[in-house]
């Protein structure tokens, strides 16, 4: 079958529920949540129209943080751009560094030495371990377990973190690469650490994975909630863990090998019903998969230099033209869309984020469900609104 | 007031004194319940805060609740947008005196790396009193308990008696900000002049 003749989107509207003569059984609720709520992540409203405690209808409000981002791209150089991207999705710094990066790459004709671009690969990979692992702690805080989880999750992010901090002496805003390569070569204790690091993340994974996975409170909180199909999945253009758990092999990482990837050894996790529980256990098992990169990477990692000679920092002006980058970042297809007329400023700077284009079917995936279950399946979706607004 | 030398001899006899304000001012320093009010990248090391490695609840401020009516302190971490510059007066308005408000983060403070753009409020102090700043993009945890453990040394040299009495104490004064509203350019008014008064540019 081909999976992109998509189907005609199915009518999800849920009627009220009426009585003989038509009428409809007590009032619909209409209640807006957020932007000030714990469980929307972030300043995110939904408006939500309620039969009992049915939705019958989602409205998703974006734009409480909405900075500009692409318009004061247009107005400064190509470079000051990158401090901005790190403050795109603030838990992956790295893959939006890279992303951008990627995409003033192929803009100007640069080349990557061997040693940068798999520093590139460990940065990436250190970067989904802990934002998958802060999603999980925070989806299972939506379903009703707080503190725990968070700590736990918090816990093995600061680790991360201290690795970051070491090389790009930022614990979130990483600012680490540069067009033709990354801004410092890191130290040879510092891969010895992060192998350590790797070694020990998956006796956490296996810790975590004993206290949620089968969980009969998660099992029954996320099992045949929120299923997305995987026709309108596809229609929708949805990417990332969520495409893969409707079913759908779609991995940058295996359709562009961008970076070295090619050279990696892994799987891509897929889902099967395409439910809550299958967008949780897709990125458990990424990080499964992430660790046996870094093991690769960590092991292969060449020395020589880790900045094209050719790259120029100062007085950037690409040749004019336009290009498309995307990276595989841990939320799905990051990208950038530049044009350059030729002066020191991009022209056109446009972002193509994986959360907000995710987030546009959530009316989809709620309704019918609980509003309860309207938490559970946003948290699923794992936004960050510095990404959806922009 | 009690003289100091004989407060500490009768507490070598094991009596305490204090005075009202002193036991009261303790007791709230030491209990300040931040909002759960994340607005953007500074949030997530509010949260970092939190969690065990930094470790909040030593300074009694780790339960955050989520409804304003429950919380003493508002941490504003992060940009605030125009659209969401009158809910953030709305909030602190409903938060119960006394309240206290740190602006974490350059973008809370000015508008920080996107104060150049036209959606962007350049610094929640045009509405807001705000008792500490933390500078940084985004701060450090331990920046964020440095701000806790200066606004407690704040709260604990508050007077509640006297002109200095803090604003919910004094009858004559309105006790909620006006909330701005969206006009068709800005917000309505742009600035709160009672609590935004900076200093004159000298040119």
């Amino acid at each position: 079958m081909n999976a992109f003749a998509a189907q005609p989107p199915k009518n999800f509207e849920v009627k009220p529920k009426l009585d003989r003569s038509g009428t409809p059984i007590g009032d619909l609720l209409e209640i807006s949540m957020g932007p000030h709520h714990p469980s929307t992540h972030g300043v995110f409203r939904m408006d939500v129209v309620l039969d009992g405690e049915t939705v019958v209808k989602l409205k998703p409000v974006f734009g409480y943080l909405h900075r500009n981002h692409e318009k004061i791209g247009e107005n400064i150089s190509y470079l000051s751009s990158m401090p901005y991207t790190d403050r795109l999705d603030y838990f992956c710094s790295m893959t939006n560094n890279w992303a951008y990066a990627l995409t003033i790459e192929k803009l100007a004709g640069l080349a990557v030495p061997e040693r940068a671009e798999y520093i590139r690969v460990i940065m990436a990979e250190l970067t989904r371990l802990q934002s998958h692992t802060c999603l999980v702690g925070f989806f299972v805080q939506d379903m009703g377990a707080l503190g725990t989880p968070m700590m736990y999750a918090f816990r093995e992010r600061e680790k991360i973190l201290d690795l970051f901090e070491e090389v790009s002496g930022a614990r979130m805003m990483c600012n680490y690469m540069r067009f033709g390569g990354v801004r410092v070569d890191v130290s040879d204790d510092w891969i010895a650490r992060t192998k350590q690091l790797v070694a020990d993340y998956c006796k956490f994974l296996d810790e975590f994975e004993t206290f949620i996975a089968e969980n009969e409170i998660v099992l029954a909180r996320t099992q045949g909630v929120g299923v997305l199909s995987r026709e309108l999945a596809i229609s929708a253009s949805i990417t990332g863990p969520m495409l893969r758990a409707a079913g759908v092999n779609y991995d940058l990482r295996k359709v562009d090998k961008y970076g070295f990837y090619s050279r990696f050894n892994f799987k891509v996790p897929l889902g099967d019903h395409g439910d809550v529980y299958d967008r949780y256990m897709v990125r458990v098992l990424e990080m499964r998969e992430s660790i046996k990169i870094l093991d690769e990477a960590l092991r292969d990692i060449p020395a020589g230099p880790v900045m094209d000679p050719k790259a120029k920092l100062r007085g950037f002006r690409p040749k004019p033209g336009e290009v498309y980058g995307r990276v595989e970042a841990p939320k799905g297809e990051l990208g950038f869309y530049v044009i350059s007329d030729g002066s020191p400023n991009p022209y056109r700077y446009r972002i193509r984020p994986p959360s907000f284009v995710n987030l546009t079917i959530l009316e989809d995936m709620c309704l019918g469900h609980k509003v309860s279950d309207a938490i559970v399946i946003l948290g699923s979706v794992d936004i960050v609104l510095g990404e959806v607004d922009r | 007031m009690i003289d100091e030398g004989l407060k500490s001899e009768l507490q070598k006899q094991g009596v305490y004194v204090t005075s009202m304000q002193e036991l009261y001012n303790w007791g709230r320093a030491n209990s300040v319940w931040p909002l759960t009010f994340g607005l953007a990248c500074c949030a997530i090391e509010m949260m970092a805060a939190s969690m065990a490695r930094f470790d909040l609840a030593r300074f009694g401020a780790e339960v955050f609740r989520p409804s304003p009516r429950q919380a003493d302190l508002m941490i504003v971490a992060g940009t605030v947008t125009k659209k969401m510059a009158p809910l953030v007066v709305r909030l602190y308005n409903q938060m119960p005196e006394p309240k206290y408000v740190i602006a974490m983060g350059a973008c809370a403070i000015s508008g920080g790396p996107f104060k150049q753009g036209y959606n962007v409020l350049k610094g929640i102090d045009r509405y807001l009193p705000v008792d500490v700043a933390i500078p940084g993009c985004p701060p450090r945890p331990e920046a964020l308990l440095h701000a806790i453990m200066t606004l407690q040394e704040k709260i604990l040299n508050q007077k509640l008696t006297g002109p200095d009495r803090p604003r919910h104490l004094n009858a004559d004064v309105e006790g909620e900000y006006p909330v701005p509203t969206y006009g068709p350019h800005d917000l309505q008014p742009s600035k709160n002049s009672e609590v935004w008064q900076p200093p004159p540019i000298q040119r």
